[in-house]
């Protein structure tokens, strides 16, 4: 028997009223993305003028040809027009006012428009965060196959050098900036609330806006082009960035505002997962992609802020002249370096975390096993998290740095593959004697432990700092770290949109055309990237477009694979495209047949994703257990929920129930 | 149930001996391929074995390889026999025995890795150590030095002794020029060097950060403005070697290389002479040699007309000026 009311209050924060919702208003006169796009360019002007008028009497200004001010206060402008024009402020200005604020449960029946406004509904963000960081990689992609083509010959035939450093750039700054949340954005939004058994998030308006800096920044940093590009790499190292044109302005503006956008998302994801569990989801019975979730948002939270500190003092150096990174006036080069690696490094395990989740995830359903080592496999995740800390100096060994540190830092980093190895013991010990069943999830959860193999193989040559003095700032660097996170993460999150996507759109894809484009990708992935390894340890360094002659069939054989591997990624859009618009083949509630919370609800989920909160009875993962429990009552007795809220929750639940 | 269902398929495979046979192939395997990843690749390995600190980066990519060998068999090996015999049979709907774990499996797998992981980092440290920092660089501190040698003059060398031989690497957007302070601090854009003798590589930078890469000769060191990164080596053979900047250092990075000439140290020699009479001119405009150096205490202008140059050749670009050229 369902209880009749549902305790309201109990994750509802605190100052609203739900009875009171705002006026409806037909969806183009309420705030929305036509007036953030006209806020945006309003405020662009805004801040141009105001950066002109007041930086154009300074010396630095008028001395070069360009006005930083004038450039930075554009975009300081831009993103407050494009946040104004959104609506973000309204709920806070009416607060402010004493009015009657929008409730986190009032679900607007906007229908399609929805997907273009500052939506509280978690599963709203998480879709447009899908739609946004798909965007977002095949733009990256383009520029990838852009670099390849002009590596096709060893001297510059296609673009100019200065036109190759802005590509190069773009493309890795676009892959390691817009790419962070490429999981925790569209999947843990989206299917943390579902997996612990709650009905939203712990702030949905924080969660909102953390999506709607990623449209900001990332045509902040397509603006580079406008203004003649960046030279510095994704690394953006001074002083190269300081004496850089206009361009790097918008690589550290948009790289600092993506910055700020994977604080809130880690603050709210950690907050939700801690928070926000139904009765009985212990900490011993969290789905493994859960605790990816908190150990990926522990690290947005912790090494984020440094980013965003460094990306300020690159702007200031850059406009106020404050000479931090400028060795000549008592600055040090070396500190942007500790910045950014301090950030830079828990950020690759950042982008591996959440793709050892959805692998995690993936294998039990498809082995039709529990998941080998629950507890193992989350002390891996929780000991690369804490580890990821304390290695960032591998990346300086041939700096100059006091090289008394360096042995410190190899073991730090080799100790790093002891926790990384318990992913892989987790996943040996789960296909034993397994039932596999091979579908296109399960190939790219496969293929993903082949890939990070050799990455993480490749990585221990990195580490070790004889080895390293070779392979450092060469090709081999650059195949390792995309074998981990194109090869790792990529191919988990293709894993995880054709496993999930039957749940969040309630469509299935091809299955056919999923299994063309798996086995192309993985062909063409391992194609490109495994004859980097070899020209890199033959000489090639990174980010040139002039390289060796003996070394052209090499490059030429990657930059074909290259371009199928292209090839591959449209016929997954084309997939997608037919899947989700044309064709549309609804998908049955549970068509994995998985135990997961998730997938206990309708496909799509309701709107309240769960008409009671639910009591979890046991693990996610008890496949082949005869007398395994069901994994959650859905209309647990009135008297157990109460109980159970009664003590997990304090506050006006309790009296409700 | 489960037997209805699987009597119903194909009889099921008996797959109460994988577990052994998994191990006799791979255990096969690994010997056979850490013995030609040894024997067989080892010699040819980068970046080969012109300099004593490459000699002992190739050992050591030799090693990780050779321990890398059974890692990469073990995993591809189980994962390939996953996929060809743990696979769901044509009409079994039922799931698979229900494993949570192994405590043996489990601390076998922790200790081994551990094992081997904290035996790769003491290698690496004898192998950072002793060969004087691998070629890396030190920074304006080195702590590991050649065995043997001092530095006990800065202003003389003389081939067999002691005293070290300096060259200091000059990077700049986009060239590298060398500095030999003891031949009268004469500074050339031709990279010589004398085999069998130890090296000390000053690296230093006039503008942004660049990375002084002789990739045979296996000496990595970045170069930072107004900081002098020292690295160590010993040129073993005679023949030329590449030197890149490998860290990206603004437009013309990808042309940012030239070559280098291990020679006879009485060839070696008689270069120096030529060349610093050749240079006498412009060596004294030069700024006295220091270990990280000051490019305004240049006179360009002068140096210029020595060279009978005129306009900006040989400028360079000071970072503090906010636009890149």
């Amino acid at each position: 028997m369902a209880i009749e009311t549902q305790p309201e209050s109990a994750q509802a924060p605190g100052g609203s009223d739900p009875g009171a919702g705002p006026r409806e208003r037909p969806w183009w006169l309420g705030p929305g993305l036509h007036y953030a796009v006209i806020g945006a360019v309003l405020g662009y002007f805004l801040g141009h003028w105001l950066g002109n008028f007041t930086g154009s009497q300074y010396q630095q200004v008028g001395t070069s040809d360009d006005n930083d001010f004038a450039i930075v206060l554009g975009f300081a402008f831009l993103v407050l027009g494009w946040l104004i024009g959104l609506g973000v402020f309204n709920d806070l200005i009416k607060q402010m006012l004493g009015r009657p604020v929008r409730s986190t449960d009032h679900k607007a029946n906007l229908g399609f428009a929805k997907y273009f406004r500052y939506t509280l509904d978690h599963k709203v963000v998480g879709l447009q965060y899908l739609v946004g960081m798909l965007i977002y990689f095949f733009t990256g992609g383009l520029l990838a196959i852009a670099i390849r083509t002009e590596l096709l010959s060893p001297s510059y035939h296609i673009m100019s050098p200065t036109t190759y450093l802005e590509v190069v750039g773009s493309h890795g700054t676009m892959m390691m900036m817009m790419m962070t949340s490429v999981i925790l954005g569209p999947f843990g939004n989206y299917l943390v609330p579902l997996m612990i058994g709650s009905k939203k998030v712990a702030f949905p308006r924080i969660e909102a806006l953390s999506f709607w800096l990623t449209p900001c920044a990332f045509l902040i940093l397509l603006s580079s082009f406008l203004l003649g590009g960046f030279p510095t790499g994704w690394t953006g190292y001074a002083p190269l960035s300081i004496q850089a044109g206009e361009g790097m302005d918008a690589y550290a503006v948009a790289f600092g505002l993506m910055g700020i956008s994977i604080i809130l998302a880690g603050f709210n994801i950690v907050v939700t997962i801690i928070c926000y569990r139904a009765p009985g989801m212990r900490w011993s019975r969290l789905p493994m992609f859960v605790w990816a979730m908190l150990t990926t948002g522990f690290l947005l939270v912790l090494a984020a802020p440094v980013l965003v500190g460094g990306m300020y003092m690159i702007i200031t150096d850059r406009t106020a002249q404050t000479a931090f990174f400028v060795d000549q006036l008592g600055g040090s080069s070396y500190l942007y370096q500790d910045l950014f690696w301090f950030f830079g490094h828990p950020e690759v395990y950042i982008l591996a975390l959440p793709g050892f989740g959805i692998v995690c995830e993936i294998l039990p359903v498809f082995t039709r096993k529990p998941l080998f080592g629950y507890k193992i496999a989350a002390a891996g995740l929780f000991g690369v998290a804490i580890l990821s800390f304390f290695v960032w100096q591998h990346h300086l060994f041939d700096s100059g740095m006091d090289p008394d540190m360096r042995p410190l830092f190899m073991l730090t980093t080799e100790l790093i593959s002891i926790p990384t190895g318990f992913i892989f013991l987790v996943a040996m010990g789960t296909f034993w004697k397994a039932k596999l069943r091979l579908t296109v999830p399960m190939l790219f959860a496969t293929a993903f432990f082949f890939n990070f193999l050799f990455g993480g193989i490749s990585g221990v040559f990195l580490s070790d700092v004889p080895a390293d003095t070779t392979a450092h700032g060469t090709f081999f660097v650059m195949a390792h770290f995309h074998y981990t996170i194109m090869g790792g993460l990529i191919f988990a999150f293709f894993g995880g949109i054709y496993y999930w996507l039957p749940k969040v759109m309630g469509i299935t894809m091809n299955s056919r055309l999923g299994k063309v484009h798996f086995w192309t990708m993985f062909i063409a992935f391992n194609s490109t990237f495994m004859p980097l390894f070899a020209i890199g340890m033959l000489g090639q360094p990174r980010r040139v477009w002039e390289y060796a002659a003996n070394l052209q069939t090499l490059n030429d054989w990657v930059s074909i694979s290259a371009f199928c591997l292209g090839g591959s990624l449209c016929i997954f859009i084309f997939n997608f495209l037919m899947s989700t618009v044309i064709w549309r083949k609804p998908a049955t509630t549970n068509p994995w047949n998985a135990r997961g919370l998730e997938w206990q609800v309708s496909s799509p989920p309701p709107a309240d994703n769960f008409e009671n909160i639910p009591v979890i009875l046991a693990g996610p993962y008890e496949y082949g257990d005869p007398d395994a429990l069901p994994v959650a009552d859905l209309h647990p007795p009135a008297g157990v929920i109460g109980g159970a809220l009664a003590g997990a929750v304090a506050g006006p639940s309790g009296t409700e129930a | 149930m489960a037997a209805e269902a699987s009597s119903a398929a194909r009889t099921p495979r008996d797959d109460s001996r994988d577990g052994m046979w998994l191990l006799i192939i791979w255990i096969a395997l690994s010997v056979i391929g850490c013995l030609l990843v040894a024997l067989v690749w080892g010699p040819h390995m980068p970046p080969g074995a012109q300099s004593s600190s490459a000699a002992s980066q190739q050992t050591d990519i030799t090693v990780l390889a050779v321990l890398a060998t059974p890692v990469v068999i073990g995993v591809l090996l189980y994962l390939g026999w996953a996929l060809a015999f743990w696979r769901q049979r044509p009409g079994d709907e039922t799931d698979a025995a229900p494993i949570h774990g192994n405590t043996k499996v489990q601390a076998t797998w922790i200790i081994g890795t551990a094992a081997i992981v904290l035996s790769l980092a003491v290698y690496g440290t004898i192998e950072l150590i002793s060969p004087a920092g691998a070629g890396a660089g030190e920074g304006p501190q080195p702590i590991w030095k050649p065995a043997g040698t001092t530095t006990a003059s800065v202003t003389s060398w003389a081939p067999g002794t002691s005293n070290i031989l300096q060259v200091q690497v000059i990077g700049q957007q986009w060239a590298w020029t060398y500095r030999y302070p003891q031949f009268g601090g004469f500074e050339t854009t031709q990279l010589m060097l004398p085999v069998g003798e130890p090296v000390q590589f000053n690296v230093t930078s006039l503008d942004v950060i660049h990375s002084f890469w002789a990739y045979t000769l296996g000496v990595k060191a970045d170069a930072n403005s107004g900081v002098n990164n020292v690295a160590y080596t010993t040129p073993e053979h005679t023949g030329q070697f590449q030197v890149r900047c490998a860290e990206l250092c603004g437009i013309w990075h990808g042309s940012m290389y030239n070559t280098g000439d291990v020679v006879p140290v009485a060839d070696f020699v008689k270069w120096t002479q030529t060349t610093s009479t050749q240079l006498a001119d412009v060596t004294k405009l030069l700024p006295p040699y220091a270990a990280s150096y000051d490019p305004t205490a240049i006179n360009m202008g002068k140096i210029n007309a020595a060279l009978g140059l005129t306009g900006a050749g040989g400028g360079f670009y000071n970072p503090a000026d906010p636009e890149q050229p």
